[in-house]
């Protein structure tokens, strides 16, 4: 398949986008367009149908309503095949390669070979050195994929797209999965991508790499479009603004911290990970009362796992957890709820809430079975309903009712329900993975004031995070976590993204 | 409009689809299943060369249709109630029994044990006879429930070969230890037992019917597992377990434990379901005394989508179609086999339906 002598698109413009699903308005009416040559960032929060528009872009969905203009002539893509054949390439966020195959047979997966039923890998392996060499993707075309880190794997992913004629690339949130050095090498890439006359898509939630990249950037909210600008008219504030529609406090004023006594200590921690190899390796940290220590790290570096050992639902191989100076290495997470901890975990649909209860069953999770909520194992509604209402109103979470099953509210919504119930039992210890994830930024500001509050209040924090801009924003002590081991901690007031960057990729902390 | 209330509205859009969804419609579809079960059912008696209207309204006759032929129906639906309380709480639990046609038979032999041979005045012998019953059902849900949390045996499997051993159990103490002595005498040797004292039958409720108190018994329990489970911590906790085990675990509810209180539960309502056929039905054991109902059971319990309540009607339903089709099969002369085949037919749609709603309600959800 000659893949390459197709022209160029050179403008795309999606006019009057409308896609509806049963009771939701994901777009309504978008209008949008991209031009050979620039980074056009789509910027929203989620649920504003940023990946709905570029799913229809794609030919996942068919719009409701609207039309894709391509150079001129409207074009209906049936199916991504469509979209591809167009030259529209797509970067997701999870990577579709095959882990046990090369560089090379992934790239010239399901295309034709130029020489008819013998596979031509030398000649894609040529054509892959190519391609990296001009917009520096380094990747040993025969490597094989799973020995490459995170950030070569998504470099397959755009030479594969580039391999396939791509002129188009749209990259969905690609900046989640990388060290602060790989986004920079990223944005190396997708500069000189656009100047050799690329169209690129960037979908982010990131203020500052959307200024630092993007030519121009179009804001969604609620399905509907806020308005194109070009990004060097606009701050950081305009464009939280924008995509929250109102004023967003991006830093937050705290007093220096008071450490007190050791509330959590961990010492030469070890686990076994899923794949049975270890995920944390002799790992040490303690945090006292009134600080947060925050743990950075880029994904999948043992933080799941420390933070599964933590409560209560991993057992640790080797080493000590202390709880308020009680031994709680192979405590129960009963006996840890009990003890005074408190957990945010990572993935609130899987462990955070029950999805099919409803908010006010979700509300007692940890504490049905003590009074008022029950008496002799019979639930009192009525004292359940009143106390949900008080986390509801406390906690702004945005629900029609009480009774509404939890799966129909916003994930910031969620997860300020799951932070009220936490934080109503007044813990002294809390554990707090991926906080934010996923969550918009007023219900991101909302829970990080909440978590400083907590701090003042002289809980001890550890909060697990891969968003380096939370970590800085919240944390008093930073701690980087890379293969299992700890890097180093440093002080947050003084930590650069330089330094801490290298600690994640896996540099020992220098004195 | 503000953000605040355009995400309340868009949730309250949401949920009352999802609501329109479960409401109406969830009720409609099973009742749409039977009527197309039916129909097909139809299309095959005509195969057969039947008449396919004089057929099914000689079901309804003999299941609705006369004081004796209801009296059955409800006598059917007695136990298949009871086993489906079992298999609603098991499932709500996340656990699959298909153990209920061993617990009932345990159940059974326990409850004639019991009334056989405890020296027991009047009705405590009734009493004691039930809770017999009870405890058979329960230790034999408890087998599988304790091989699931200790060993992770899969409690679809073992819940089957409990039904096996069950039906060689019965097999044996029927033809040995608890055999009629009037059976030996007389040389005949069926394998029942004798017939059980008059203070532990339970009370008829229509003259020259066998309605019986155990059904008033099976109502109660409908409206006690509906407290259990939504009323109670311990149902709150085998719901949390049943829907989201990662999640109550994390909670600190120990998981395990709840997955086989849920399957002893549901042991301990099959069980009662043996209890009462003997007590209220039977007087005595026998083999075969089940008939399927512990398989039955399963069947309406998914009928009535898992709610207590809902299996009321499911269950009488479920016994109307037992009892009515026995009456086809004689006016219109069919086999047996196409009694079996229909109710096969209703179960693939009531639960195809049931799944086909499930992904509809679930694309609602998760529109982005």
């Amino acid at each position: 398949m000659n893949t390459s002598a197709r022209t160029p698109l050179r403008e795309l413009k999606m006019v009057d986008i409308v896609k509806r699903f049963p009771g939701v308005l994901a777009n309504d009416g978008v209008n949008f367009d991209v031009r050979a040559g620039e980074v056009h960032a789509l910027l929203g929060e989620n649920g504003a149908g940023k990946s709905t528009l570029m799913r229809q872009l794609y030919g996942l969905y068919k719009p409701d309503s609207g039309q894709i203009i391509i150079d001129g002539q409207p074009r209906v893509f049936q199916s991504p095949a469509d979209a591809i054949h167009a030259g529209v390439g797509m970067i997701h966020q999870h990577f579709m390669l095959v882990s046990s195959l090369t560089v090379a047979e992934n790239v010239a997966l399901g295309l034709a070979s130029t020489r008819g039923p013998r596979l031509d890998l030398d000649r894609v392996a040529e054509r892959i050195r190519g391609l990296a060499e001009r917009y520096g993707l380094k990747v040993d075309p025969s490597a094989v994929v799973w020995q490459l880190s995170v950030g070569e794997q998504q470099r397959v992913e755009i030479l594969k797209a580039l391999y396939r004629g791509a002129s188009l690339l749209v990259l969905d949130e690609p900046t989640a999965v990388l060290t602060p050095q790989e986004a920079q090498e990223l944005f190396v890439t997708l500069r000189q991508m656009a100047d050799d006359g690329h169209a690129l898509i960037f979908i982010s939630h990131k203020l500052h790499e959307v200024l630092a990249l993007s030519h121009r950037v179009t804001v969604l909210r609620d399905g509907r479009l806020v308005g194109t600008y070009p990004t060097a008219e606009m701050t950081r504030a305009d464009l939280a603004r924008l995509m929250v529609g109102r004023e967003v406090l991006l830093q937050y004023d705290r007093p220096p911290a008071q450490p007190g006594e050791t509330r959590l200590q961990i010492d030469g921690l070890w686990a076994i990970g899923d794949r049975g190899v270890d995920a944390v390796r002799d790992f040490s940290l303690t945090v006292r009362a009134g600080e947060v220590v925050g743990l950075a790290g880029v994904s999948g570096n043992g933080q799941r796992e420390l933070a599964e050992v933590l409560t209560g639902l991993r057992q640790p191989s080797r080493g000590k957890v202390t709880l308020n100076g009680r031994d709680v290495t192979h405590a129960s997470p009963a006996e840890r709820i009990a003890a005074g901890q408190c957990a945010i975990p990572e993935e609130r649909m899987r462990t955070g809430v029950i999805k099919d209860f409803s908010v006010l069953e979700n509300a007692i999770l940890c504490d049905h079975s003590h009074r008022p909520f029950s008496r002799n194992t019979v639930l009192n509604f009525g004292e359940i309903a009143a106390h949900t209402r008080r986390l509801i109103a406390d906690y702004a979470v945005k629900t029609p009712t009480a009774e509404t099953p939890i799966k129909n509210l916003s994930g910031g919504n969620i997860q300020k329900l799951i932070l009220a119930r936490e934080l109503c039992r007044k813990p002294t210890v809390i554990i707090a993975a991926q906080p934010t994830r996923g969550v918009d930024i007023g219900a991101s500001e909302y829970i990080h004031h909440r978590l400083l509050e907590q701090r003042a209040a002289g809980t001890a924090t550890l909060l697990i995070s891969e968003d380096l801009d939370e970590i800085r924003a919240l944390s008093d002590r930073i701690a980087v976590i890379f293969e299992g081991r700890l890097m180093g901690v440093v002080d947050a007031a003084t930590a650069t993204a330089e330094s801490l960057g290298l600690m994640m990729a896996g540099t020992r902390q220098t004195e | 409009m503000s953000e605040a209330t355009s995400v309340v509205t868009r949730a309250a859009a949401r949920s009352a689809w999802a609501r329109r969804l479960q409401g109406w419609q969830g009720a409609l579809v099973p009742v749409a299943a039977v009527v197309v079960a039916l129909m097909i059912g139809a299309v095959v008696l005509v195969g057969l060369g039947a008449d396919p209207v004089k057929a099914y309204s000689s079901m309804l006759e003999g299941a609705f249709g006369s004081v004796s032929g209801f009296t059955q129906t409800l006598v059917t639906a007695t136990p298949l109630l009871l086993v489906g309380l079992g298999v609603t709480i098991a499932f709500r639990g996340g656990v699959i029994n298909i153990g209920g046609e061993g617990q009932l038979i345990v159940g059974a032999l326990a409850a004639s044990a019991a009334a056989l041979y405890l020296p027991l005045p009047g009705v405590l012998l009734l009493l004691a006879a039930l809770i017999a019953g009870v405890l058979g059902g329960a230790l034999w849900g408890a087998v599988p429930g304790a091989l699931k949390a200790q060993l992770g045996v899969n409690e679809i499997l073992s819940t089957i070969m409990m039904n096996q051993i069950a039906i060689q159990l019965a097999n044996y103490l029927l033809r040995g230890p608890m055999i009629d002595p009037k059976e030996v005498e007389a040389g005949t040797r069926i394998a029942q037992s004798a017939l059980l004292p008059a203070d532990s039958w339970l009370v008829r409720l229509v003259p020259r019917t066998l309605l019986h108190g155990g059904s008033i018994l099976a109502l109660v329990m409908a409206v006690a597992v509906f407290f259990l489970l939504w009323r109670t911590t311990v149902g709150y906790r085998i719901r949390a377990v049943g829907l989201n085990p990662d999640a109550a675990r994390y909670a600190g509810i120990p998981v395990k434990r709840y997955q086989m209180l849920a399957l002893i539960l549901g042991g301990a309502f099959a069980g009662l379901a043996g209890a009462v056929e003997v007590l209220g039905v039977q007087h005595r054991m026998l083999e075969g005394l089940s008939g399927g109902y512990g398989f039955s059971g399963i069947v309406a319990a998914l009928f009535g989508k898992l709610h207590p309540l809902g299996l009321i009607p499911a269950s009488v339903l479920f016994g109307g179609l037992l009892v009515g089709g026995d009456k086809m099969q004689r006016s219109v002369q069919v086999p047996d086999a196409l009694i079996v085949a229909l109710l096969g037919l209703v179960v693939l749609f009531v639960v195809g339906s049931d799944y086909i709603m499930r992904k509809r309600a679930a694309k609602a959800q998760s529109h982005e």
